[in-house]
């Protein structure tokens, strides 16, 4: 069903210099610690990290729990903010799908996107024939997830030990690692422009609107960095 | 468990697979090799630069409390030590935690 050396590939890649374990670990870790503090079981906890698996997505949960905000009204803070996952599934799906492999796996391994997992495989799926890109992306996945779950008990158990200096050093592991990886994955002009004007118009965005201010920049900077890049690269 | 905790769980979840589930099924008609790909590809980095440059410029939670000054210093520092340690991507994430506990508690 699985072919299980391409997903022990995949799953090894938390380990070594690239290893995306330690940011994973250390934004889970605080939202262990928040949830916590927010009056979540451990159980509740560890549930919400299984589920939902988006950080951002978390945060934004915790925060309209604060505020009281109705179902709704999280509902679509959290779709909003998470958003970007539509993009980025529909720019890896395509590498990985293969006539020879079930649908369900497409549909079930989606869970596993997130930005950490997502920037490992564009990285990564060259190296694999795509036939057994899938097996390789569920071990990817299967991995940063099973870290994900595991930091978000460790930051609950932990919360009585984590002092706000530490909490703070915690929340920027998170943005750097990203950065790191963007910069590293900068190789055709589309994709250096997109992730500067990105970069630019996002916050710029949020000026106008800080809900839609990821949405409207991302758009406006992707589709203008496609028509620089498609000018251009040929 | 609280029922309404899980509901809200729930509901944070289901928010969160919509745009994975929508992205599959956009996926079954897009070609890798197509422009429409290589549109959307932009649009996924172009989204996460936005996402990331936000939470380093207007934080939530925790980072709102760092002066926006250190948060750039340690974005620069971060991406040297990435360099300097050939692209190595744990290295600059350690540095950067300790250098804004340090800061922190320092300020």
């Amino acid at each position: 069903m699985i072919d299980t050396k391409y997903f022990y590939k995949g799953f090894k890649s938390i380990k070594g210099v690239g290893s995306p374990a330690i940011a994973l670990g250390a934004s889970f870790i605080a939202i262990g610690a928040l949830l916590k503090n927010l009056g979540f079981t451990i159980q509740e906890s560890i549930f919400s990290t299984f589920l939902t698996y988006a950080l951002p997505g978390s945060l934004v949960m915790a925060e309209s729990m604060l505020i009281g905000a109705s179902l709704i009204n999280i509902f679509i803070a959290v779709w909003l903010v998470n958003a970007r996952l539509y993009p980025m599934t529909v720019a890896l799906m395509p590498l990985l799908m293969h006539e020879n492999q079930p649908r369900w796996k497409y549909y079930l391994s989606c869970h596993f996107i997130a930005v950490s997992s997502w920037l490992i495989m564009k990285d990564n799926y060259e190296q694999i024939e795509k036939e057994n890109r899938i097996d390789f992306w569920i071990g990817i996945g299967t991995a940063t997830w099973t870290v994900a779950i595991f930091s978000t008990v460790i930051g609950y158990i932990a919360s009585d030990f984590l002092n706000n200096d530490i909490m703070i050093g915690l929340a920027i592991v998170n943005p750097i690692y990203f950065i790191c990886m963007m910069i590293g994955a900068m190789k055709t002009m589309q994709i250096i422009l997109s992730v500067i004007f990105g970069a630019v118009l996002g916050p710029a965005f949020y000026f106008l609107s800080p809900e839609w201010s990821i949405l409207f920049g991302g758009f406006f900077a992707g589709t203008i960095a496609f028509f620089i890049g498609e000018k251009n690269d040929k | 468990m609280t029922s309404n905790i899980v509901i809200i769980i729930i509901v944070t979840s289901l928010a969160t697979y919509l745009s994975r589930f929508l992205g599959v099924v956009s996926a079954e008609k897009i070609k890798e090799t197509s422009k429409m790909f290589r549109w959307f590809n932009c649009l996924a980095y172009s989204t996460l630069a936005a996402l990331i440059s936000r939470i380093v410029i207007f934080p939530s939670g925790s980072l709102q409390e760092t002066d926006y000054s250190v948060r750039f210093i340690i974005v620069f520092l971060s991406i040297l030590v990435f360099y300097l340690t050939k692209k190595n991507l744990v290295y600059p994430t350690i540095f950067s935690a300790i250098m804004l506990s340090i800061f922190s508690s320092a300020l």
